[in-house]
C-alpha cells in the first residue's frame, strides 16, 4: 500500500474522486462565471472574456468620467498611532508660547469667558484636526480661520500637545449639574442615533471626538445647529452631521444644557 | 488502553472550566440586553463580554474537547500508548499560557474586537498572540494525531484504520488548513498593526482570510460530535454501526467540501467577485450530503439496536429503544437540533435569502441551535461516556445526567427559536442595547424576553454538567474495563487504499482552496490602495 498506488488512474476511487471534483468545479464556474452574468439583463458585457473578468472580481479603473468638483472642502486630516505620540517638553514649550495669541478668546489658561471652546486639557488629536480643518477650509469661522491659516503642521502638532499637557479647571459659568438625559446616556435607538456618550465620554471615547464637559452652553448648540443646517461639514463621513440632523430642538437644548453643567474632572481619564 | 488519562482529563477539565465562565458571560449578554435588565450604561462592558464569550467557546473550547477526545481515541481505538507524551503536554500548556495571554488585554478593555477580529479595529497586540498560541498548541496535536497513526500502521501494515481513529485524524487535517486562513490574517495582516510597525490594514483581504477559516472551523467543531454519533452510540446503546464505508465516505467528504466554501460568509461584501460567491454557495449545498449521509447511517444503526431489543413494526421500534440511555437521549436531541439548524442553514447558504438575515439576530440564534445545541449536546454526552474509564469510578446518577440532557435541550430551544424569530423582524446582532420601549420594537421584547429565560435555563444546565462530573471524581471506584468503540454490521477485513488513507483527500482539498481562494487572495493583495487606516479599541 503506497502513495504510487493510490495517486494512479487505475485506481477507481482517485480516478472518481477526483472525477467528480474537478467536474463540479467546472461546472459551477461555467454557471458561475458565464451563465448567470449574461443572465442579467440589466448589464451589458462586451463578450465572454469581459463577463468572465467581472464575475471574478477583477478589480476595474472606474469610467473616465471626471468627478464633480467639490464645492466645499472636506476634512483631509489623517492621524496616525504616530502622529502625537510622545510629547516632549520642547514641543510643549514653542505650543505655550504659540498659544499667546490664543489666550484673547480660549483664556490664558486655556479657560474661556467668551464662549469660546474651553482647551486646557482636551484631547490633542481633536485640536490636531481642528486647527487642520480650520486652515484646509474645511471648517470656517471668521475670527478663528485667519489664526489658523498660516500654521505650520509643526506648530499645529505644537499646539495640540500643549493644550492637551494643560490641567482641566472648572469653566466660568458653573450651573447646577443636571441629571443626564436620555439623548447623552441612551441615544435614541430607533432614529439611528447612538448615545452622545459613546464618543463624547460619559460611556466611552472614540478618537477624534472632543470631551464636552463644561464647554459654553450658547457654543455647543451652535455647532450642533451648524451640523444640522449643514454649514458646519467637516466631520468625516458625515458622523456628526447625520445625528444633529436627527436631533429635536428640545435634545439639542438639553444635551447642551447637560454637558456645560458638568465638571471636566469627570472626563474620563486616558492613557 | 487508556493510558494517559491524566493528560485526557486535565484537556477536558480545561475545556469545561472555560466553557463554564464564557457559559456565565452569555447568560448575562442575554439578559443584558433584554427588556428584563437595566441598560449597563457603559456598552463597552458588553464588547469585552462579547469577546470573552466567543474566544472561548469558539476557539478555546471545542478545540480542547477535540483534542483531548482525539488522545483518547489514539489510545483507545488503536490500543497502542500515545506517542509523544511530552508534546502533547507541551501543547496543552500553549493553549493555557495562549488563554490567559489573550483574556488579560480583554478583561482590561483593550481588545474589544469581538472574536471574528473585526479590522480595521485593532486592539492588544498579546490578545492576538495569545490566539496564535491556542492554535499553535493545537497543531502539535494534528502532528501527534498524524505520527501516532503512522506508528499504528508500521505496526499494522494493510489493516483497515479503525473508524474513530481514521474520522478523528481528518478532523485534525481539516483543523490544520483550514487554521491557516486565520493564522495568515493574524501573523501578516493584524499583529503588525496592533504592534504599532503599520498603521493601516486591507480590511477586505483580511475578511477573506478569516472566511478561509471561518467556515471550516464549524465542521471541526463538529467532528468530535460526528464520531460520537458514529462510533459511541451504537455500542453504547446496544446496536451496530450500518455500515463502515458510508462512515468513512462522511469523514472524506467534510475533508473535500468543508474547506473551499467560507466566501459564503461574504456574500455581503463588496471585495469578492459575484462568480467565486457563486462556486462557494454551489459547494455550499454539497457539504449537507455528508450530514444527509450520517443521518442515514446513524438512524440505521439505532433501528439495528430496537431491532435487536425486540423492536417492531414501522415505526413501533422506536419506542424498543433505551430511552434512559443518557447516550440514546442525547443523540436524540441532537439530532432534532440538528434538523431545526440544517434547515436554517439552507437560508444561510441562498445568495439571495441571505441577504434577509445577514447579520441579524437569526444568524447568533443559527449557530447557537447548531453549535450549542446540536454539537455540544454531545461533547457532554461524549464526557458522560468516557468519564469512568478516566477516573476509574463510576457515575451514578443517570437521572441527574438525563435532567442535565433535558434542561441543555429545552433550555437551546427556548433561547434559540425567538432568538431566530427577532432576527426576521430585524433585530440586529452585535449590540449592547435595544430600546423596547419605543413601538418600533416592542413587539420583540416578549421573545427576547423568552430568550433571556432560555439563557438561565442553559446556564442551570451547564452547572449541573460541572456538578455531575466533579461529582464522578470522588464516587466509589469502579473497574469500567477497556474502553470500546462501536463495531459495524460488517467489520471490513480490508479497506481499499483510498478509504484508509487521507492523502488523496487532503490533496483534492488544497487543490480547492487553491481553486477558490487563489485569485481573490492574489488580486487584493496586489491591488493598491485597498487599505485602510486602523481603529485602535480604547487609543485617543
Ligand atoms: C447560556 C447559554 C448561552 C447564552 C445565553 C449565550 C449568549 C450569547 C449572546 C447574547 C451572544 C451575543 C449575540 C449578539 O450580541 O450578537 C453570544 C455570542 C456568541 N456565543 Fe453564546 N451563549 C450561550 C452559549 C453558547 C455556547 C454553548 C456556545 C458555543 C459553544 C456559544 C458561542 C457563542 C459565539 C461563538 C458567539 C459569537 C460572539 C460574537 O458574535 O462575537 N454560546 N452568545
Ligand atoms: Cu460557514
Amino acid at each position: 500500500m503506497s502513495a504510487r498506488d493510490l495517486f494512479t488512474f487505475s485506481n477507481p476511487h482517485f480516478t472518481r474522486g477526483v472525477g467528480i471534483t474537478a467536474a463540479i468545479l467546472i461546472v459551477t464556474a461555467i454557471v458561475g462565471f458565464i451563465v448567470l452574468p449574461f443572465a442579467q439583463p440589466w448589464v451589458q458585457f462586451a463578450n465572454v472574456w469581459d463577463a468572465i473578468c467581472s464575475a471574478a472580481g477583477v478589480p476595474q479603473r472606474a469610467a473616465n468620467v471626471t468627478a464633480p468638483e467639490q464645492v466645499k472642502r472636506l476634512s483631509e486630516v489623517v492621524l496616525t498611532s504616530n502622529t502625537l505620540s510622545r510629547p516632549s517638553q520642547e514641543a510643549i514649550g514653542r505650543g505655550a508660547t504659540l498659544a499667546q495669541r490664543c489666550a484673547i478668546c480660549h483664556g490664558p489658561t486655556g479657560i474661556s469667558r467668551a464662549d469660546s471652546p474651553n482647551l486646557a486639557g482636551q484631547y490633542a488629536a481633536v485640536i490636531y484636526k481642528e486647527l487642520h480643518d480650520f486652515r484646509s477650509g474645511a471648517r470656517t469661522n471668521a475670527v478663528m480661520s485667519p489664526f489658523a491659516v498660516n500654521l505650520t503642521d509643526q506648530e499645529i502638532a505644537d499646539l495640540s500637545l500643549y493644550y492637551a499637557y494643560l490641567p482641566r479647571l472648572p469653566a466660568y459659568h458653573p450651573t447646577p449639574q443636571l441629571p443626564k438625559p436620555n439623548i447623552v446616556i441612551y441615544g435614541a435607538p430607533m432614529r439611528g442615533i447612538a448615545p452622545c456618550g459613546s464618543c463624547h465620554g460619559s460611556l466611552d471615547n472614540k478618537t477624534g471626538s472632543p470631551w464636552l464637559e463644561g464647554q459654553s452652553e450658547a457654543y455647543m448648540k451652535a455647532q450642533l445647529q451648524a451640523f444640522a443646517s449643514g454649514e458646519r461639514r467637516n466631520d468625516i463621513s458625515q458622523q456628526m452631521r447625520n445625528i444633529a440632523r436627527a436631533l429635536t430642538p428640545q435634545e439639542i437644548e438639553q444635551a447642551a444644557a447637560y454637558y456645560a453643567s458638568q465638571p471636566p474632572d469627570v472626563v474620563k481619564a486616558v492613557d | 488502553m487508556l493510558v494517559n488519562r491524566r493528560l485526557i482529563l486535565a484537556h477536558f477539565w480545561l475545556a469545561f472550566a472555560v466553557f463554564g465562565i464564557a457559559l456565565t458571560l452569555g447568560a448575562w449578554q442575554m439578559f443584558i440586553r433584554s427588556p428584563i435588565g437595566t441598560w449597563l450604561s457603559n456598552p463597552e462592558l458588553y464588547y469585552r463580554s462579547l469577546t470573552a464569550h466567543g474566544t472561548v467557546m469558539g476557539y478555546v473550547f471545542p478545540t480542547l474537547v477535540a483534542m483531548g477526545f482525539g488522545y483518547a481515541i489514539s489510545e483507545s481505538a488503536l490500543e497502542q500508548r500515545l506517542v509523544g507524551v511530552r508534546w502533547a503536554w507541551t501543547g496543552f500548556w500553549l493553549i493555557v499560557i495562549g488563554s490567559v495571554m489573550a483574556v488579560i488585554p480583554v478583561a482590561l478593555g483593550r481588545a474589544s474586537v469581538l472574536y471574528t477580529f473585526y479590522p480595521p479595529l485593532i486592539g492588544n497586540v498579546f490578545y492576538y498572540l495569545g490566539v496564535v498560541l491556542v492554535v499553535v498548541g493545537s497543531w502539535i496535536w494534528v502532528a501527534l494525531m498524524a505520527v501516532n497513526l503512522r506508528v499504528w500502521r508500521k505496526a499494522h501494515p494493510g489493516a483497515p484504520v479503525p473508524l474513530a481513529m481514521f474520522a478523528n485524524v481528518a478532523g485534525s487535517y481539516l483543523w490544520a488548513w483550514t487554521a491557516v486562513g486565520a493564522a495568515l490574517e493574524l501573523l501578516l495582516q493584524i499583529t503588525p498593526v496592533a504592534a504599532g510597525l503599520k498603521a493601516t490594514i486591507d480590511a477586505g483581504l483580511a475578511r477573506v482570510f478569516f472566511s478561509w477559516t471561518l467556515h471550516a472551523i464549524v465542521y471541526f467543531w463538529l467532528m468530535p460530535t460526528y464520531i460520537a454519533y458514529y462510533t459511541i452510540v451504537p455500542r453504547a446503546i446496544g446496536g451496530r454501526v450500518y455500515s463502515d464505508s458510508m462512515a468513512r465516505i462522511s469523514f472524506i467528504l467534510f475533508l473535500v467540501v468543508a474547506m473551499p466554501i467560507g466566501m459564503h460568509h461574504t456574500f455581503a461584501d463588496p471585495m469578492v467577485g459575484a462568480g467565486f460567491k457563486f462556486i462557494h454557495s454551489a459547494f455550499t449545498a454539497l457539504v449537507a450530503l455528508p450530514t444527509l449521509l450520517t443521518v442515514f447511517t446513524i438512524c440505521a444503526s439505532v433501528e439495528i439496536a430496537a431491532r435487536l431489543r425486540g423492536g417492531r413494526g414501522m415505526f413501533g421500534w422506536i419506542r424498543a429503544l433505551p430511552w434512559d440511555n443518557p447516550m440514546m437521549l442525547a443523540l436524540a436531541f441532537s439530532f432534532v437540533m440538528l434538523g431545526f439548524g440544517g434547515a436554517g442553514g439552507l437560508i444561510n447558504m441562498s445568495y439571495q435569502l441571505d441577504a434577509s438575515i445577514h447579520n441579524t439576530q437569526w444568524i447568533t440564534g443559527h449557530f447557537h441551535l447548531i453549535f450549542g445545541g446540536a454539537i455540544v449536546i454531545m461533547y457532554f454526552a461524549i464526557a458522560y461516556d468516557l468519564w469512568p474509564h478516566l477516573t476509574g469510578r463510576e457515575l451514578i446518577d443517570l437521572r441527574l445526567i438525563r435532567t442535565q440532557l433535558w434542561l441543555w435541550f429545552l433550555g437551546m430551544i427556548v433561547t434559540t427559536f425567538p432568538w431566530h424569530w427577532v432576527g426576521i423582524l430585524g433585530m440586529p446582532r452585535r449590540m449592547a442595547y435595544f430600546d423596547f420601549g419605543d413601538p418600533a420594537i416592542a413587539p420583540q421584547a416578549l421573545s427576547v424576553t423568552f430568550s433571556a429565560i432560555g439563557g438561565f435555563i442553559l446556564l442551570t444546565s451547564g452547572i449541573l454538567f460541572l456538578v455531575i462530573l466533579a461529582r464522578g471524581m470522588r464516587a466509589p471506584q469502579a473497574d469500567a474495563g477497556p474502553y470500546r468503540f462501536a463495531l459495524a454490521v460488517h467489520q471490513p477485513a480490508t479497506v481499499p487504499i483510498a478509504l484508509n488513507t487521507h492523502a488523496l483527500w487532503v490533496a483534492l482539498m488544497i487543490a480547492l482552496t487553491l481553486t477558490n481562494y487563489g485569485y481573490p487572495i492574489l488580486t487584493l493583495a496586489m491591488t493598491e490602495g485597498t487599505s485602510v487606516p486602523a481603529v485602535y479599541v480604547g487609543a485617543q
